[in-house]
């Protein structure tokens, strides 16, 4: 059954409701490729960081909605975002994650050779060609460039499709949570290391995004590590220093009060924060030397509202969350309608001190490891989820939480962190990129 | 000075029941074997990583966090072990690297494949084992268990137990 949903725009933003979704956003296959063909290529998308490829030559490939692509650093020291196929017969040029090219790309197959940039260089046999159309087919161009590549403080990100909004308005007040992220670095820069955690969930990418924006789910879903944390902590004062570990592990187990306290804000296309008053990361050991630092290189006041910042996440929708505090980004890469793969990265902010660097590392390894104390309750909930929805009697999904009419006609508000307008705001925005260049079947 | 504890037989026999105790889920006496300072350590580029601090690990855990790992376990709202998980490690003989009984100090490796069970998925691992154990009050303890799985970058599902 692959008609249901091709071509008719109506029947598309029927399964989003003001209050509540459909199933089928999370089950349906066509829905899926129809979202591969237009929804991830009508939005921007974060491919990888420019720290990644730091000399003329290296190189990063990534799938991005079923686009094999590689990012590439140029020799001016720019940065360009190829298809990763030879003009020739559709090799892939290059099939290592990353690495370096030399000063040109060389097809293992018949050794076709690109420049840098993706334009043709050379090829066997070429007489061969004289007389022929290669020169005025796909195939003579070279390697096909991406057009819509922004480099934001260094974070990638692309459009695929020709048509769609400008980076800045696509994106809009959310990219501050890139510039919080950015300015933690008293020079300015970050550099990504660490390497990734890589986790595979059985469960629909939209169901992962929307946990990020859920704040009523760690009391019940992290029980078990929480208290388990709190029955190992008893007999310690609230000011003893904790050990890294417990200082991220233990606040996960804040009440509903906390949340909802804690804010939220929604803006246009989907894009949201979580945690705008303070988040379970605010409360982080200070560290002096490194505070001086930041003082020194963005004055007092400036330097304070940095690192008085740090929400729980920022969603740039679809496929980047950000935690300013401790550093970490969580990269959303959906693989089927019910297979997502979610990578963690971690920052090292230059010029300061190691400190911040292991509060990155030691948060995604206990939070967004294959082997995390925390996410196992979340997986395997996500996992359930997928599965329950199939049950017949109800295909909706409620979203009803501090739901009022007409919310949706204010596209930038702050609310109470418990409210699920942070997610009702993601479905708008998912309905809308998937049915703007929807032809409707006559 | 010979106590005995140094012995191919005597080292390879901590491993096996090391991983035993694992299979029958005893965890509190598995905890037991660690050192006051042990590690258990998982590194994210397998045996190509130098250290667990400028490069980021799956796990790296000190005696504190396998204790909290091992009280949620027990815990009954631990949702994601209803079922619960179960693991089964096949090892091969257990090669002594290096033994200092002067030192009290003796490095084995031991290839193996673990299997995780939970519902109707099975996961397959597999890498080798580097066990540095040392002599602590007259008895062998783990003073690392290192994991070095084939592939750890690679996209992983939920491992729920101890590899």
């Amino acid at each position: 059954m692959f008609d249901r949903y091709r071509g008719r725009p109506d029947a598309v933003r029927a399964l989003v409701q003001d209050d509540r979704v459909h199933r089928d956003l999370y089950l349906s296959e066509e829905l899926f490729a129809l979202e591969r063909e237009q929804f991830f290529a009508a939005t921007w998308n974060y491919l990888g960081h420019a720290s990644q490829v730091p000399n003329a030559g290296d190189y990063l490939t990534q799938d991005i909605a079923g686009r094999p692509l590689v990012m590439v650093r140029q020799p001016d020291g720019g940065l360009k975002v190829l298809y990763n196929r030879c003009a020739h017969k559709g090799t892939q040029l290059v099939s290592d994650p990353c690495g370096n090219t030399g000063k040109f790309f060389r097809c293992p197959y018949h050794a076709w050779t690109y420049r840098l940039d993706g334009a043709p260089l050379a090829l066997p046999l070429k007489a061969g060609y004289g007389g022929t159309q290669l020169r005025q087919c796909e195939s003579g161009r070279g390697m096909v460039t991406l057009a819509n590549v922004v480099v934001y403080r260094d974070f990638v990100f692309v459009r695929l499709s020709e048509a769609g909004p400008s980076f800045e308005d696509y994106f809009g007040d959310v990219l501050q949570a890139i510039d919080n992220l950015v300015d933690r670095s008293p020079e300015g820069r970050l550099v990504v290391a660490g390497g990734a955690m890589r986790n595979i969930i059985h469960c629909n990418w939209k169901m992962y995004l929307e946990n990020i924006n859920d704040t009523v789910h760690p009391m019940s879903t992290h029980e078990s590590a929480t208290q388990a944390a709190n029955q190992l902590w008893a007999g310690h004062g609230p000011d003893d220093p904790k050990p890294m570990a417990m200082e991220q592990i233990l606040p996960f187990g804040a009440g509903y009060d906390f949340f909802d306290r804690m804010g939220g804000r929604v803006l246009a296309n989907g894009h949201s924060v979580l945690g705008v008053n303070f988040s379970i990361h605010s409360n982080y050991a200070q560290v002096p030397e490194y505070e001086a630092a930041m003082t020194a290189a963005h004055g007092v006041e400036r330097a304070a509202d940095i690192l008085q910042r740090s929400p729980q996440n920022a969603v740039l929708f679809p496929s980047l969350a950000a935690k300013g505090s401790p550093q970490a980004i969580r990269v959303i890469r959906p693989l089927a309608a019910d297979r997502t793969l979610v990578e963690a990265w971690a920052f090292r902010p230059a010029g300061a001190p190691d400190l911040l660097f292991e509060r990155s590392l030691t948060y995604n390894r206990l939070v967004f490891s294959p082997m995390s104390i925390v996410a196992h309750d979340d997986v395997a909930l996500f996992e359930s989820m997928q599965q329950g929805l199939r049950a017949d009697g109800n295909e909706w999904i409620s979203l009803h939480r501090d739901h009022r009419a007409g919310e949706a006609d204010t596209p930038v508000q702050t609310v109470n962190g418990t409210n699920e307008i942070l997610m009702r705001n993601q479905f708008r925005a998912w309905a809308h990129f998937m049915t703007q260049g929807m032809e409707a079947v006559a | 000075m010979t106590d005995g504890l140094f012995t191919e037989d005597v080292l390879s026999r901590f491993v096996e029941d090391e991983a035993a105790l694992l299979d029958d889920g005893r965890y509190d006496e598995w905890l037991d074997l660690f050192a006051a300072d042990g590690h258990y350590w998982v590194p994210l580029l397998g045996a190509r990583q130098a250290d667990p601090h400028t490069h980021n690990s799956i796990a790296y855990e000190d005696r504190l966090l396998l204790q909290l790992r091992i009280e949620r376990l027990k815990n009954p709202r631990a949702h994601s072990q209803h079922p619960p998980s179960q693991g089964q490690h096949v090892l091969q003989r257990p090669r002594v690297v290096s033994v200092d009984p002067e030192a009290g100090v003796a490095v084995l490796r031991t290839p193996f494949l673990y299997v995780e069970a939970r519902g109707e998925r099975e996961l397959l691992l597999t890498g080798r084992y580097r066990h540095t154990l040392v002599r602590e009050a007259g008895v062998l303890r783990l003073q690392q268990k290192r994991v070095d799985l084939l592939q750890p970058e690679r996209p992983l599902p939920a491992i729920q137990l101890f590899i």
